[in-house]
């Protein structure tokens, strides 16, 4: 056989694949039907963060990035549009190969039309006949790019090994004799489909493929391999092990027969050589067919395999060092077993307290703060750090005194104040930049949550501290947090201001926050950030040209906001109301539910909401990214994932065991007919006396052709259609007696566990409301009462119905929370208190409202025109300047 | 993404003369001829395979020689100390906007001075003449208001090229002149933003740039050029834009041009300004299935032979190159000699890495001589067959 083409690719940089660099790896991470997160990353428009996304992949090993935007609810050309314009911007992705994947050719198109490299379409097929195949690979020949075709036709996905490799050929004659398409970038998807669903027609799935690999490889020269591997595993969702296993095994034997790449998820493989013999010939037996009964005898083997922890042994041999080998070991590690004792010694050893703490454990907080720095350490690692060095320092604090008192001047860290804002109880955050800050050599003075603008400002000048840190979840916070900047100014301050939090965010800082004050006011969008921008701020050689360089990006940010505003298509509220999605209220009669009114659930027992925690987002709290459970063996951050996700468990076992947490909550289920954009909550069946009426809003932006503007009122019946419908409301808290547990870790200086106690209470209170939620489909208001969905499909919300919750994307006005409080009395029965600005206290508290139809969903409201403000102030009986603040971050205009 | 909106503003206001204008140009009214045939026919194929007289007999003196490639436009115009009546000339008397800068206008006003300067560049021992179209689309013209222009500029400058050239043809049958129809890169890039502060937003879509050189492409291939070269591509996606309105234009007028590419690699990054490295510029490109793929501006000889040496292992095509004479001193002027210039080249003849070379900017009729006297004496790159 004469030597043939190499398939090449190219972004920034060239991807040449040849049969001797083995089996490319396709990221599908930003894929919307892959990725929950990326979905709902998209629909927010967030797209910043979606680039990280894209980001990671490549940093974690991905040759080519598979980019789909495919989802009924997004525009999808626009955002493909905008997603590689933004890609194109950023040198670390732009420099792989691009593999634009869609179903929809205007899509592809328009993918095409942004990419520089020569990059990939995924895909096409004859299943909408010859002429549409020819002509569109005869444009994706124009554009330059390779493309991956299906074994579909116009019968159908091919299934069989016969179907297989006929489809292809057809189409490979045409692309390489009719078209002239270089036979070496035709990419054959030739259809991973599951094994060991039971079903005797799927037991050839994975032979077919391989024996199709085989044949294509051999008679179709230059062709290339791939496909999506993960769906081989499909049967045994929620065992890992045993999916790990199937895809490396599956990888193994697909290679051996020509596969050239594929799109496989690398936190679910397993080295094929790693996998235990008797589980491999299992798999293989299932893969190859191998005998009648394999899929049997491998799902009775799967039940024994899910997943084991690995054993860690305790060597102590670092003890045998200088002292300040010892400290700085013991400081990176995080090891608190022998710090007091080594800490006297190096006192004794240099004679002063003082010494000691910017001497060897300054050094060694410093390769701390290297490592992290550097990516080497992650955070959990870096708070059990600093839990350390506190507890040295606090050691030494006796003799600190004493030399104190012997001579006044000791110089000491500078100091940077702390606080989260009035009305505002979340800390999570600013707990961690408190930590990452401690390590940097920063004194903090943290004043905790709820604290008004006068006591942060007084405390600073009393404190004589270096710059401020302003800290906040909640929308009305930022308005909070310009309240301060502005008294700064009034105050003739000049102390740097540093913003962050969760709504916080680098244009909110500059349009809003930053003309109030002349000083230097800095968004910072993560812990990490929080060093570098302290360090700039503070230093005499550095704070001039910082404070000049940030006013002037901060200006240019203003400038750039104002003109991008102009260019978004926004459509009367009136027109949007007409829009509205048409919900079904012939098919669908809502069930009516087992009763009317508010039930209590006090003190409930925790360790049945245990599982259904969403671990998750636990771990991106400790900014370790990446999806549980496939974190835990993740390359970069697993072991460090692992230990974190032990630890959170041995706490969880104490709270349970010792009761130290509490939860309650109330659910409450009313009858209820929309009326226009509003739901009136009726007290009994005859809905003649109407118990409170909750106001909603509706998206404004121009939709695409078939595209709703939605509101949540379009998810209960109207009341023109005489369908008698019913809405929920729910407040549930798992953080009762948090308190407690807070200042105990906070005397023993142990910030990990401060900040364990508080991200598992928030990880409870969620899992609690997932349960409730389910409860309330099964029994209370019935509507699904056979469904059956473990922990994974929760979490993925494969149910019927929603629950959003007021001042989240849906539904962004925070003040239609009192309504819900009064109407489910849910101070009283929970123990929840509302703050002035409309934050839940304790922290750990979750409310919202249930909506039963089927073809409810959640969506981002996205911005709001004015029109519809002065119709929804009019609705709640509020002034428009009212409504303004509330809803500052949604208006697409300026107040 | 800083660095490189940067460089593009310093490249362009040194290549360019001024700072790209942030205005998104709206469609010209022009129509485009290339539109999608509907017919089902292995056409295209058909003719990759046919190739028509020119490219063969261009393919074929290449196998033999190195191909000379003229120099400058601009530098030679500049001697000519012209004033804004003579960028005017009658036709444009009364236009709304100064026209002085805007060589490419000078086709069609005074036709005599760029047919001097083809003549000039043939007499030194050029093969190729470039039009003097570098600037000849509708939105490199819009700076000018002159989008109405854009057809009879280009028609215009291919005319006067062939003419010269079949004049130099006929007086020295065995060495036949050929016209490259120029397309540059335009002023305005598809894959970069100019604004810092909004990486997402584009002052030009691929559509508008496939529209403005499917003009400009028809209107060269109207007025007798034997090659498109397309050049100065800091951006592949403004190539690929171009390499897709000519494959339409051939394809719609069912002529096989031959066709050569040429980037620029900005600086040391040894990129190109949108970020791609010389090997991923090649890949993106070569689905056009070009002659000859090749690198000019920016940088000297000296600078370029690196990223020649890879097209030369990388590439299954001729390969060109026309530097600048060295690299600009502190007053923007390249001061390489002829002979100091040719001393560089002489490396790449010694190597064997080009097939076509020549000069870009700084470049006079000395500076081509020099190159063609030495050139004579070397043998031409070898095209190996499965390079890569």
């Amino acid at each position: 056989m004469s030597e043939l083409k190499p398939l090449k690719l190219s972004g920034l940089e060239p991807l040449v694949i040849t049969p001797e660099t083995n089996f490319i790896n396709v990221g599908e991470r930003t894929n919307v039907a892959g990725s929950k997160k990326f979905l709902r990353l998209i629909k927010e428009e967030s797209f910043e963060e979606a680039l990280s996304i894209a980001r990671d992949q490549v940093e974690g090993g991905a040759q080519i990035i598979d980019i789909n935007m495919d989802d009924g609810l997004i525009d999808g050309k626009e955002a493909m549009v905008k997603f590689l314009h933004l890609i194109a911007s950023e040198p670390d992705i732009a420099r792989v190969p691009i593999m634009i994947d869609s179903s929809k050719w205007d899509i592809i198109e328009a993918g095409l039309q942004c990419i520089q490299g020569k990059g990939v379409v995924n895909s096409i097929s004859l299943k909408e006949g010859e002429e549409e195949f020819f002509h569109h690979a005869k444009k994706i020949k124009a554009y330059g790019a390779a493309v991956v075709v299906m074994a579909f036709d116009e019968v159908g996905q091919a299934d069989t090994y016969q179907r297989r490799i006929e489809i292809c050929e057809r189409s490979y004659t045409i692309l390489t004799e009719q078209i002239g398409f270089p036979a070496e970038d035709i990419i054959f998807d030739p259809n991973i489909f599951p094994v060991a669903t039971g079903m005797e027609e799927h037991r050839k799935n994975a032979i077919d493929f391989f024996r199709a690999t085989h044949w294509i490889k051999e008679n179709l020269p230059g062709a290339k391999v791939s496909g999506g591997v993960s769906n081989i595993s499909f049967s045994f969702r929620g065992n890992n092990a045993v999916r790990e296993a199937m895809h490396s095994a599956f990888l193994y034997h697909g290679i051996q027969h020509g596969m050239d790449m594929g799109i496989v998820n690398p936190a679910l493989l397993e080295v094929y050589d790693d996998i235990p013999k008797e589980l491999l010939d299992k798999v293989e037996d299932v893969l190859l067919d191998r005998s009648d009964e394999a899929t049997e005898v491998l799902i009775d083997y799967a039940e024994t395999v899910k997943g084991s922890g690995k054993k860690r042994e305790n060597d102590l041999s670092w003890r045998e060092q200088e002292v300040e080998g010892r400290l700085t070991h013991a400081l990176v590690k995080g090891i608190v077993d022998f710090i007091d004792a080594d800490t006297e010694e190096v006192r004794v050893k240099y004679g002063s307290p003082l010494t000691v703490i910017e001497g060897p454990l300054m050094d060694g907080m410093n390769v701390v703060g290297d490592l992290f720095g550097s990516g080497k350490m992650f955070l959990p690692q870096v708070v059990k750090s600093a839990r350390v060095m506190k507890k040295a320092v606090a050691y030494l604090l006796p003799y600190l005194e004493e030399e104190k008192a012997k001579n006044n001047s000791v110089t000491s860290a500078p100091k940077v104040l702390l606080a989260t804002v009035k009305g505002d109880v979340h800390d999570i955050g600013k707990n961690i930049v408190g930590v990452v800050l401690a390590c940097n050599n920063y004194e903090i003075i943290d004043m905790g949550v709820m604290v008004p603008t006068e006591k942060i400002l007084d405390k600073a000048i009393e404190e004589n501290v270096q710059a401020i840190g302003l800290s906040g979840l909640i929308t009305p916070s930022l308005d909070e947090m310009v309240g301060v900047a502005r008294e700064m100014e009034k105050r003739k301050m000049d102390l740097p201001l540093l913003i962050g939090g969760a709504t916080t965010s680098r244009v909110h800082t500059a349009v809003k926050i930053d003309p109030c004050y002349a000083g230097s006011v800095v968004h910072v969008l993560d812990a990490s950030k929080s060093v570098p921008v302290t360090g700039a701020l503070i230093s005499e050689t550095q704070k001039e040209s910082f404070h000049t360089k940030t006013k002037k990006e901060y200006e240019e940010v203003r400038t750039n906001h104002a003109n991008r505003q102009k260019n978004k298509n926004y459509i009367p509220y009136n027109d949007a109301k007409l829009n509205k999605q048409v919900v079904d209220w012939e098919e669908h009669q809502p069930t009516v539910p087992s009763f009317i009114g508010n039930k209590t659930f006090n003190d409930y027992d925790l360790s049945e909401i245990r599982p259904y925690i969403d671990w998750t987002p636990f771990f991106s709290t400790w900014m370790l990214k990446g999806k549980y459970p496939a974190i835990l063996e993740d390359k970069v951050v697993g072991v460090e994932a692992t230990k974190l996700f032990e630890d959170a468990n041995v706490l969880l076992d104490k709270i349970i065991n010792n009761r130290l947490l509490t939860a309650n909550a109330v659910v409450g289920i009313y009858p209820a007919n929309a009326l226009g954009d509003d739901v009136e909550i009726y007290s009994n069946n005859e809905r003649d006396h109407e118990l409170a009426t909750f106001h909603f809003l509706r998206q404004q932006g121009k939709k695409g052709k078939g595209i709703s503007n939605h509101s949540l009122a379009d998810y209960v019946a109207p009341e023109s259609k005489g369908v008698p419908d019913y809405m929920g409301g729910f407040a549930v808290t798992a953080g009762i007696g948090i308190e407690k547990l807070i200042e105990q870790y906070k005397a023993e200086h142990d910030d990990y566990n401060e900040i364990m106690v508080k991200a598992l209470a928030d990880r409870l209170a969620e899992a609690f409301a997932e349960l409730m939620h389910e409860k309330v489909r099964k029994e209370l208001w019935g509507y699904s009462k056979n469904e059956k969905l473990d922990n994974k499909e929760l979490i993925k919300e494969q149910y019927a119905g929603i629950r959003p919750a007021p001042g989240y994307p849906a539904c962004p006005d925070h003040t239609e929370k009192p309504i819900l409080f009064g109407l489910l009395d849910a101070e009283e029965q929970t123990g929840i208190q509302l703050t002035e600005s409309m934050a839940m206290y304790p922290a750990a508290s979750v409310s919202g409202f249930y909506f039963s139809h089927p073809e409810s969903k959640y969506f981002g409201l996205g911005k709001i025109e004015k029109d519809q403000v002065i119709d929804y102030a009019k609705r709640k009986g509020q002034s428009v300047a009212e409504i303004e603040k509330w809803l500052a971050p949604n208006l697409n205009y300026d107040i | 993404m800083l660095a490189y909106q940067e460089r593009l503003r310093d490249w362009a206001l040194r290549r360019l003369g001024n700072l790209p204008s942030l205005v998104v140009v709206p469609n010209p009214t022009y129509e485009p001829i290339g539109k999608d045939k509907s017919v089902v026919s292995n056409n295209s194929f058909w003719i990759s395979l046919n190739l028509n007289a020119i490219d063969l007999s261009i393919r074929s003196i290449l196998q033999e020689k190195i191909l000379i490639l003229d120099g400058a436009m601009g530098t030679m115009i500049q001697r000519h100390d012209l004033t804004e009546e003579d960028f005017r000339g009658e036709r444009f008397k009364n236009h709304a906007l100064p026209l002085k800068g805007n060589n490419d206008i000078l086709s069609l006003t005074r036709p005599d001075i760029i047919k001097e300067i083809h003549a000039l560049y043939f007499e030194a021992g050029a093969d190729i003449a470039e039009t003097n179209t570098f600037s000849g689309t509708t939105i490199a013209q819009e700076d000018y208001g002159l989008e109405d222009a854009v057809y009879d500029l280009n028609y215009e400058s291919a005319k006067i090229a062939k003419e010269v050239a079949q004049e130099f043809t006929e007086k020295e049958p065995h060495k036949p002149r050929f016209v490259a129809g120029s397309l540059g890169p335009t002023n305005k890039t598809a894959s970069m933003s100019p604004d810092v502060n909004d990486p997402g937003y584009r002052a030009i879509t691929f559509q508008e740039l496939v529209d403005a050189y499917t003009l400009q492409s028809k209107a060269l291939l109207d007025g007798g050029a034997d090659i498109f070269l397309v050049e100065t591509i800091f951006d592949t996606l403004n190539a690929k834009a171009a390499l897709f309105a000519i494959n339409e234009v051939k394809e719609s007028e069912g002529k096989d041009i031959p066709v050569m590419i040429s980037g620029t690699i900005t600086d040391a990054s040894g990129r190109t300004l949108s970020g791609q490295t010389t090997e991923a510029f090649l890949i993106s490109i070569r689905h056009s299935n070009p002659m000859s793929i090749g690198l000019n501006c920016a940088l000297g000889a000296k600078e370029l032979r690196q990223y020649l040496q890879v097209l030369d292992k990388k590439s299954d095509l001729f390969v060109s190159a026309h530097p600048n004479a060295g690299l600009p001193n502190e007053f923007g002027q390249y001061d390489e000699t002829p002979e100091q210039m040719a001393d560089q080249i002489k490396e790449f003849l010694e190597e064997s890495l080009v097939n076509i070379v020549g000069g870009c900017c700084g470049t006079t009729p000395e500076h081509i001589q020099a190159i063609a006297n030495l050139a004579s004496q070397y043998q031409p790159r070898k095209i190996e067959q499965h390079v890569g």
